[in-house]
């Protein structure tokens, strides 16, 4: 739980794969993963919390707790994209990591179709980590330069043990193809593929496996505007096909409305509004989804010349430090509406109508 | 720059309810489609040709680029990464990284000064002086040794030879000017003590502290979240507006011109193949470029009810071809397919010979590969000009 837990879990996952080669446990799997190839499994996330605590500066002071997430749930169905939305540090990142279980969890419980993955250790997560894999935001440090396009997409196969090896390649090209690649770029390097196809390359890494629930952490944020489009496209047609389980994280409210089917608004490691995509786009409810929509440079502005600057007022100042966050609600320092009672008591999260959860203590 | 000047205004020149204070004697008050015949540029690029020596031969990274900037007025210039936008910016500066790259044509003139030629030493005193920049990541950008406060010193001891006070003074003054809490006691912050945001405006600080005439901001908040964004945004406009500097903004960021620019210019393939005013080139676009660049992203839509703007989102989209219907206004029914543009930009060893989009170009014609389309400016669009042989013209 304290920072050298945190890299040292971290490590254990990346070791848990390298020296994992020959391992016979994988076995085991095999025929249960390709039974449920084409299918999403549901997520249930129970008050997930990662706290992450400071080094002792004294031995009388209590070392300061960074409470990166601090009691989140939700619920993704089956097949559905679910989005995880907020500022830079409001914890959306750390909730994945922890979902990938590649962070600590200081408590809470992720159940991934019938499997309790956040029970498992050691060895029963490694063999089930096949089931959830994750799109990382930079395909250019996420992508091994010395490994050529295949042996990145076939290494998850040969590291769980997944097919007889001689079918590997087979199935990497197989993935190729699925991801819109040629066969003829399969022994090429990283560095000679543009980022739009070296994100392609990772999705298809993330795909064989045959998972139930893949994790994009901002997998398109790194590309160009017209290259984000084919991903998000691919993303979608994936899914249909596959019956994929998507968690998506992003900042940009543009891509998360396309994509995604429910979404959660993340202030400093809590959910503050959960709602469905219609729903939080046409009738935002926490003043900091509404911030948030206010804020984003929008296209139709210029057309109407001098309205363009007419808008809400800005959210002033940066987020509040995760260490010692102010009693009450999180948000409340920087909110506009904000009320004595808001600096007192932390809302809670509640339903308001048909499953559009928010946290505030002044929308009734 | 203060808090209390009202927010909602900076020079734009499709409003015609307000004259262009800002723009020097622009000749007639123009009506509301038009821009007027723009005042002479501050800065003029002409026909600018940027050529790297490569083990493969030579790259020619900018092809005859022409773009100019008046006083008081904020020039978007957009495109994918590898357009030449921060390319065109460094050769304004003069900073093409020799000896592999030179300027090999065209001309660079700041209010009638030639710059293209200029030695390292007159260079010099233009860089930080006349031309301000903001460069895109803010703490790779900033020196971690110093703090801010002697960073923005630095740059007014050099060009204004101001003694150590004085150039203190002018940076804390700096540092409240971008909206710096407690500037004092931020002055001898590290960069690393500030957040994202704040080292941004730090920059900012840097760029303005000498009262530059123009100001580059090469993505000044592609690295920030979009709250900072949005704040960002408004101070440069306020900035923008008390000192009259012109602004040329990179960002492959439509919505950010959207929200900012008076005026845009879109690169493609080393080339501007779109220039115009910004609402002509967004609700308008005439290459089907900028069109394929504005239907591929996904515009947030707040449906009926949301802000104000509610008209769907057709906006962008809608200049693609008649596909403005396509499932928009409805923020809550099955996801919109996005518009792609297929297939990758050129590798600047293979340009076309012709329009270097043509490969991508769903209205190619035979013409297309074979001749290289010119500015055309369009009829009855004043200063709205685009480079295609079907669509302008």
């Amino acid at each position: 739980m304290n920072r050298g837990d945190k890299l040292n879990r971290g490590r254990d996952a990346g070791d848990g794969g390298g020296d994992g080669g020959g391992n016979g446990s994988g076995s085991g799997n095999r025929s249960d993963g390709n039974g449920d190839r084409a299918a999403g499994h549901a997520l249930r996330v129970e008050n997930l919390k990662v706290h992450f605590r400071g080094a002792r500066r004294s031995p009388f002071r209590r070392p300061a707790v960074v409470r990166a997430v601090d009691g989140v749930s939700f619920q993704v169905g089956a097949g559905k994209t679910f989005g995880l939305v907020g500022e830079s540090g409001c914890g959306k990142t750390t909730t994945a990591l922890a979902l990938m279980r590649l962070a600590p969890l200081t408590a809470g419980r992720i159940r991934l179709g019938r499997r309790v993955i956040s029970d498992l250790d050691g060895e029963a997560l490694r063999a089930a980590r096949r089931h959830f894999q994750m799109v990382f935001q930079d395909p250019y440090s996420s992508l091994d330069p010395r490994k050529r396009a295949a042996d990145i997409v076939r290494e998850p196969l040969d590291l769980m043990g997944i097919g007889a090896p001689a079918e590997r390649r087979g199935r990497a090209l197989e993935l190729f193809a699925q991801v819109g690649l040629s066969a003829a770029q399969a022994a090429l390097f990283p560095h000679q593929f543009s980022g739009g196809q070296r994100q392609r390359i990772g999705l298809a890494r993330a795909l064989a496996t045959t998972p139930g629930l893949i994790v994009c952490d901002e997998p398109v944020s790194a590309l160009d505007v017209a290259i984000q489009a084919q991903i998000l496209n691919l993303l979608a047609r994936l899914q249909r096909d596959l019956g994929l389980t998507y968690l998506f994280i992003s900042h940009d409210l543009g891509v998360v409305q396309n994509i995604c089917d429910d979404i959660a608004v993340m202030y400093l490691g809590r959910i503050v509004e959960q709602a469905s995509r219609a729903q939080l786009f046409t009738r935002p409810l926490h003043p900091y989804t509404q911030a948030l929509l206010a804020a984003v440079p929008r296209m139709h502005g210029a057309r109407d010349g001098g309205s363009r600057r007419a808008r809400p007022a800005r959210l002033a100042g940066d987020p509040p430090s995760p260490i010692n966050p102010p009693p009450g609600c999180h948000f409340a320092g920087r909110c506009p509406r904000a009320e004595a009672q808001c600096r007192r008591e932390s809302p809670k999260l509640r339903s308001i109508a048909g499953g559009h959860l928010v946290a505030c203590h002044l929308v009734d | 720059m203060n808090a209390e000047s009202p927010l909602p205004e900076s020079p734009s020149p499709e409003s015609p309810s307000r004259p262009p204070s800002s723009l020097p004697e622009s000749p007639s008050p123009s009506p509301p489609e038009s821009p007027s015949p723009q005042p002479p540029p501050l800065l003029q690029v002409r026909d600018l040709v940027v050529e790297f020596a490569t083990r493969h031969g030579r790259a020619r990274v900018l092809d005859r680029v022409s773009l100019g900037v008046a006083r008081g007025e904020i020039l978007g210039l957009v495109g994918e990464s590898g357009c030449g936008k921060s390319m065109t910016a460094l050769a304004i500066l003069g900073l093409v990284p020799g000896p592999a790259g030179r300027i090999a044509g065209g001309s660079i003139q700041l209010e009638g000064r030639e710059l293209t030629g200029l030695g390292d030493e007159p260079l010099r005193r233009i860089r930080g002086k006349d031309i301000g920049m903001i460069f895109q990541e803010p703490m790779s950008s900033l020196n971690p040794v110093f703090t801010v406060g002697e960073q923005i010193a630095e740059s007014v001891r050099l060009h204004e030879n101001a003694g150590r006070k004085a150039a203190w003074a002018r940076a804390v003054a700096m540092l409240k000017a971008v909206d710096i809490p407690e500037p004092a006691a931020r002055a001898r912050a590290y960069p690393h003590q500030l957040s994202g945001g704040m080292r941004q405006r730090v920059m900012i600080a840097i760029a303005l502290a000498c009262r530059p005439r123009v100001l580059i901001a090469d993505e000044p908040t592609t690295a920030l979240d979009t709250t900072v964004q949005a704040q960002i945004f408004d101070l440069l406009r306020e900035l923008q507006r008390d000192t009259g500097a012109a602004i040329i903004l990179i960002t492959h960021d439509m919505g950010a011109v959207a929200e900012l620019a008076d005026r845009v210019a879109v690169m493609y393939a080393g080339r501007v193949v779109e220039q115009g005013g910004v609402a002509q080139v967004l609700s308008a676009p005439r290459h089907p470029y900028t069109r394929g660049l504005s239907a591929c992203v996904p515009h947030l839509d707040t449906g009926p009810g949301g802000d104000g703007g509610g008209d769907g989102d057709g906006d962008g989209a809608g200049a693609g071809d008649g596909d403005g219907g396509d499932g928009d206004g409805d923020a809550g029914a099955g996801r919109r397919e996005l518009v792609e543009i297929p297939g990758v930009v050129p590798s600047l060893f293979a340009m076309p010979r012709g329009c270097a989009f043509a490969p991508r170009c769903a209205d190619a014609v035979a013409k297309c590969a074979r001749e290289r389309p010119a500015m055309r400016a369009i009829p009855a669009a004043a200063g709205h000009a685009a480079a295609c042989w079907v669509t302008a013209g």
